[in-house]
């Protein structure tokens, strides 16, 4: 046997897009209505997934949900290793001072992004709440942090890796499960 | 469903939508610098720049880390950006005056620099009038070292901060013709930029009295077919070279070195090579007129084209904040402790 990538498809472009409708639905829910409610998506694939919320939440409720994107470059704490990402501009169209605050990400993993977005984000002001939406939740937390908003719970090893793949950025959309073979 | 894959990359699974820069120790000249990853310090200072902007200017990227600035020649601007943005990056930051350290006693900058470091410097900022001073620092130092001015070699974070005014004023480097004027042979700020400038595809036409420009150092390059200084250009006649310019960098000339009679005299110099408001108008009528600083006006540039409207000294200085904040940023900043 060789080396090889054993790859599993966990969700398909119409599960995602079922499960961003039903967190549509929750935020709605559980904010009563889209007053005050700002979508942050987290760079890089949390902005288009932040994108279509704001999307079905205007067709839902007929409501103009504020969008913003964040970078959170500037804030990580583990800013010595070899290589750094390219930053993304973070733009806040609106004062999120005051504000319900979702953030937005595609996978939530140890929490350190989180982290990392919720110190970000209160250099810009103090949101009278912050909730956090995911695509994936796939365990292994290393922080006390954990998401308000699901699409899926997906139980994986450490050495096992996931892959969100958006429409807008990676031109396919799925979640898939990766795992080096080495036998 | 399961699949194995040896080949291609199938599911896309290569993730391409974050580009990285790979952390590098040092920061020494831009020769070692790919194109790529010069843009992506002009992408990084568009975020700094955005930092900048807002009301607190406090971001905690480098929180922990000390940064020693190690100046052996004055300076202003150079040491005062590069303290602002270690502050802004929130990193503690030592500035080490010459004339107030023990280099006055004596010691050598091999001595000096080991002191630093053992003193848990992770990033040491040199200035040096040696050539040379902050590669031979790298050497031997788990530091990262950022030259910040070594002799006439290499100005690399001027280089940079002048190619993202160029970027953000005319929105490319590629193509534009850029003329360099002036003391060519002592000036490390021509040489950064002809690394820079010539690896981001612009056309350099370098312009100085022929006792002013090192061939030597073009000459060995210029040669070899494919280096990115084949295609620089030199004129001694400030005529030519200004003609169709995109931007028209004016050089200081170093008063200090002038006494080895490169010049006949300075009002000479000033007539023959001086940036003034006619010559500027050979060149494009939006052209950018930069200079790094400190400018002997009326020598090398009339006053009136120095702060002119096709002037960007001034940001120049304004983007020098930014950039080395970016460049900050990019360091691979050593861990310790394990």
């Amino acid at each position: 046997m060789t080396n090889g990538v054993e790859t599993r498809i966990i969700l398909t472009s119409d599960e995602i897009r079922r499960a961003l409708t039903r967190i549509a639905h929750e935020i709605l829910e559980r904010n009563g209505g889209a007053e005050d409610v700002v979508l942050v998506g987290i760079h890089t694939r949390g902005v288009p997934l932040a994108e279509r919320l704001s999307k079905y939440m205007k067709e839902f409720e007929n409501a103009d949900i504020p969008l913003c994107e964040l970078d959170i470059s500037l804030y990580r704490d583990d800013l010595s290793s070899g290589t750094k990402p390219v930053m993304r501009p973070t733009v806040l169209s609106v004062d999120i001072q005051g504000r319900k605050v979702v953030l937005v990400d595609d996978v939530l993993y140890t929490g350190r992004s989180i982290r990392a977005a919720m110190d970000a984000l209160t250099d810009f002001g103090r949101p009278i709440e912050i909730q956090l939406a995911v695509l994936v939740d796939r365990g292994h937390r290393e922080l006390p942090i954990r998401a308000d908003y699901v699409g899926k719970n997906i139980p994986t090893s450490r050495v096992e890796e996931i892959k969100v793949k958006i429409l807008e950025i990676d031109d396919v959309e799925q979640v898939i499960l990766m795992r080096m073979r080495d036998s | 469903m399961i699949r194995v894959s040896n080949t291609g990359d199938p599911f896309n699974l290569i993730d391409q939508s974050v580009p990285e820069t790979a952390g590098r120790q040092h920061l020494l000249d831009l020769d070692d610098f790919s194109r790529e990853e010069i843009e992506g310090v002009v992408e990084n200072t568009d975020v700094m720049k955005d930092v900048l902007k807002r009301d607190i200017k406090k971001i905690p990227t480098l929180r922990g880390k000390t940064i020693i600035t190690l100046f052996y020649e004055p300076s202003t601007r150079t040491r005062v950006s590069f303290e602002q943005s270690s502050k802004i990056l929130s990193a503690d930051v030592i500035n080490v005056s010459i004339a107030e350290s023990s280099a006055r006693k004596g010691e050598s900058l091999y001595n000096t620099a080991l002191t630093l470091q053992a003193m848990n410097a992770d990033i040491i900022v040199i200035r040096h009038p040696h050539s040379g001073a902050p590669h031979f620092l790298s050497r031997f130092l788990d530091s990262c070292i950022i030259n910040a001015g070594d002799g006439s070699h290499a100005h690399p974070t001027q280089a940079l901060l002048d190619i993202y005014t160029i970027q953000s004023k005319l929105g490319k480097i590629e193509g534009l013709r850029i003329a360099i004027v002036g003391d060519l042979l002592y000036s490390r700020v021509a040489r950064s930029n002809l690394w820079g400038f010539t690896k981001m595809g612009a056309e350099v036409v370098l312009c100085a009295p022929p006792t002013l420009i090192s061939t030597d150092f073009l000459n060995r390059y210029r040669q070899v077919e494919g280096h990115p200084f084949s295609s620089v250009r030199i004129e001694t006649d400030i005529n030519k070279a200004l003609k169709g310019a995109d931007v028209v960098m004016a050089l200081r000339l170093q008063m200090e070195r002038q006494l080895d009679g490169h010049l006949p005299t300075l009002r000479e110099y000033s007539r023959m090579y001086g940036i003034t408001p006619s010559r500027l108008k050979l060149a494009k009528p939006n052209v950018l007129v930069m200079h790094p600083g400190p400018m002997n006006e009326g020598i090398e540039i009339d006053p009136e084209v120095a702060h002119g409207a096709n002037s960007v000294i001034e940001e120049q200085v304004n983007n020098g904040v930014a950039v080395r904040m970016a460049v900050l940023y990019g360091m691979a900043t050593p861990i310790r402790g394990d």
